[in-house]
């Protein structure tokens, strides 16, 4: 099959303009936001890796490379939109609103880092690969029924796409019209094996057309082409006018997770001419006079403040306390569960 | 007589079994070029080439639907599951067509597939990556489950398995992996499916358990050696189904039973050797029997501290035997 879909681009890699009909809305405000949203998900991941390497925070995913998809996106939501992330969107829930201290702790085995702030409707990342896809579907179908213009963005990669729930949750949201926006982020290699061997399409975008959905391939670390195809599958959802599918075409920098290690299956060459999405929009910045070197180097300062101020408050959290074990199995505590609390309390009094 | 790990045995089984045998093949998520995410199928991407070992889609349900369907044309697939936690997709392809292939074709057909996935935790590997899952597979007849606690038997069983002309859930402790050692004959041995195992003999107490924790309670039992109590240890080695007459032989042989899993402890399959028991051996017992298992919550937590309150370890295992010695 010949591919359909050419990877549309507003920016190019040297940050010029390629399609002009976008010229007006490329404002300053609108580069340094992304650019803000860019630097700061970049300096969180950075420092995560830094975290674990040092022990302080357990195996971790990074999303180097992968900027512009996860801010791009999340930045096209409403407020009252939904989210369902995986285990590597958290650039994307943190652009779109979740607690910093709160994603560090996650990733320092704290369940209470699956909790969003109040009123922001993020789920908890799927690993798992695929689930979430349904679970976007029944949101976005419950807000239809309800009769609100809200909708559900759903993250997964490319290695998803070969699961059943990736397939039975767009064939659903097209039976049911529902408010969907599928965002795939193609990086190129699910853990070891790389897109070509994933599956024999030559896209992922054309996938949506056994079911009937529009679909549309972009390059996903421009990230102002991410950002208007978003809003307008979103815009599009919230007409009532059904789920798109976007194929964001990026690559992931680093490994899987910390605990991966590339060079043994990835040629080191693979990669290394894509342009770093950061990159990307500071030239674009620069070549339209956006770029002040006093307000980036303001937002920068700001960025590794918040993180330090994150790190901080991570660790001087309180320790994980033995009813959490047990206190939310159930809505309410059932007797036997009640015994082995008890029974672990008098455990953990002899251990002490 | 080599030395080797746990996961070291696994390697060699794959690839004695695949040499001898070229129908045997390999099926998987990263198994080929990276050699597995724990390295289980390291080298054998290079010696047998990408038709025998096959990097596959992200697909649990299609890489064992895929290796059932070779099985019952006659090859020898060995699936594997990157971890037992993401064996759901497959429940329906392993419950609804592995087990019951040979009953429902009136034996014209049979589905000599294994499939391999780590298990367990202990390793920082959180809810996702630290399930003990052999207890949603523990009431289909038709499958087997092995699940070996040391070197040695990892290469005779997993041979076993591979050679089988049913079904064969083979799960591996994934902490086992690097933490345990030791001698592994090089010559070519299986070992049968079905059949427990004495790890230890003794006279005061009697524990039945199986992979990791057998290690456990070994450990447990040299300490309590030296106060002069003396354990008696069987290792389940497969978990369905069980062997029934040794089960009982155990518990006769000393009174007193302690059940040791790293499963929840509810619906665990050691409630089915405590029935077994009960059923076979109510007067011959001295005390009540025990179970020592993880707690009723949905799975490992990753927090350091929280993980050692559910994982079982030495210490764990010592007391509850001590406790039952002096019942």
């Amino acid at each position: 099959m010949n591919n359909q879909f050419p990877i549309t681009k507003i920016i190019d890699d040297d940050g010029t303009l390629l399609d002009t009909s976008y010229e007006e809305q490329l404002t300053e405000a609108l580069s340094y936001h992304l650019y803000h949203h860019m630097y700061r998900i970049r300096t969180f991941d950075r420092k995560a890796i830094s975290l674990q390497r040092q022990g302080r925070i357990g195996t971790y995913p990074p999303f180097e490379g992968q900027e512009a998809a996860q801010v791009g996106s999340a930045y096209a939501l409403g407020e009252d939109d939904w989210v369902f992330p995986t285990y590597r969107d958290h650039g994307a829930t943190l652009t779109f609103g979740a607690d910093m201290t709160r994603m560090f702790m996650y990733w320092n085995g704290r369940v209470e880092g699956c909790v969003p702030p109040e009123g922001k409707r993020i789920f908890p990342a799927a690993v798992p690969i695929a689930t979430q896809i349904p679970h976007a579907v029944g949101a976005a179908w419950a807000e239809k029924k309800k009769g609100t213009d809200n909708i559900a963005l759903v993250y997964f990669g490319d290695g998803a796409t070969s699961e059943g729930d990736f397939h039975e949750g767009l064939n659903f949201a097209g039976v049911f019209q529902t408010p969907t926006v599928f965002f795939n982020q193609n990086n190129g290699y699910a853990i070891s094996v790389p897109f070509e061997k994933q599956t024999n399409s030559a896209t992922i975008a054309q996938k949506a057309i056994a079911y009937d959905i529009p679909s549309v391939r972009i390059d996903g670390n421009d990230c102002f082409a991410v950002y208007f195809t978003t809003k307008e599958a979103i815009d599009a959802a919230r007409k009532g006018k059904g789920p798109t599918l976007i194929e964001a075409v990026t690559w992931r920098t680093g490994a899987h997770t910390t605990a991966d290690d590339p060079s043994k299956y990835r040629p080191e060459h693979l990669g290394t001419d894509t342009v770093d999405p950061l990159e990307r929009l500071e030239r674009f910045m620069k070549t339209y006079g956006h770029w002040n070197d006093e307000k980036i180097a303001e937002i920068e300062q700001t960025c590794q403040a918040e993180v330090e101020t994150a790190v901080e408050q991570m660790e001087n959290a309180s320790q994980p306390n033995v009813d959490d074990m047990f206190n939310h199995v159930f809505a309410e505590l059932p007797d036997h569960l009640a015994n082995q609390k008890l029974a672990y309390e008098a455990f953990l009094k002899e251990e002490s | 007589m080599p030395v080797m790990s746990y996961i070291q045995a696994v390697t060699t089984a794959l690839k004695e079994e695949m040499q001898r045998d070229e129908n045997v093949f390999i099926l998987g998520e990263d198994v080929g070029k990276k050699g597995g995410v724990f390295r289980a199928t390291d080298g054998l991407y290079d010696e047998f080439g990408d038709a025998r070992v096959l990097d596959t889609p992200l697909a649990e349900s299609a890489i064992a639907g895929v290796g059932i369907g070779a099985a019952m044309y006659g090859k020898r697939p060995v699936a594997e599951m990157q971890f037992a936690d993401f064996i759901m997709p497959a429940v329906n392809q392993i419950i609804s067509e592995a087990a019951r292939i040979r009953y429902r074709s009136n034996n014209d057909w049979t589905c000599p597939i294994t499939i391999r996935a780590p298990y367990g935790g202990g390793v920082h590997g959180a809810l996702y990556h630290s399930q003990s899952v052999e207890a949603v597979f523990a009431n289909q007849p038709g499958l087997k489950i092995v699940m070996p606690s040391t070197p040695y038997d990892v290469k005779g069983l997993l041979k076993a398995a591979i050679r089988d002309n049913d079904p064969v859930l083979f799960f591996e402790h994934k902490r086992a992996y690097r933490l345990l050692k030791g001698d592994v004959p090089e010559e070519d041995y299986v070992l049968p499916i079905g059949k427990a195992d004495v790890k230890r003999e003794g006279t005061d107490i009697t524990v039945i358990t199986y992979g990791l924790c057998v290690n456990f309670a070994l450990q447990a039992a040299e300490k309590l050696a030296e106060e002069g109590i003396d354990a008696h240890i069987l290792d389940l080695r497969t978990i369905y189904p069980l062997d029934q007459e040794a089960i009982i032989e155990a518990a006769k042989k000393t009174g007193k039973v302690l059940l040791v899993t790293e499963d929840n402890k509810e619906g665990s399959i050691i409630g089915e050797v405590a029935a077994i028991i009960s059923e076979h051996c109510l007067f011959d017992l001295d005390a009540p029997i025990q179970r020592l298992a993880g707690p009723d919550i949905p799975a490992m937590p990753y927090a350091p501290t929280m993980e050692k309150f559910f994982m079982i370890n030495p210490d764990k295992v010592e007391k509850a035997m001590r406790d039952l010695a002096e019942f």
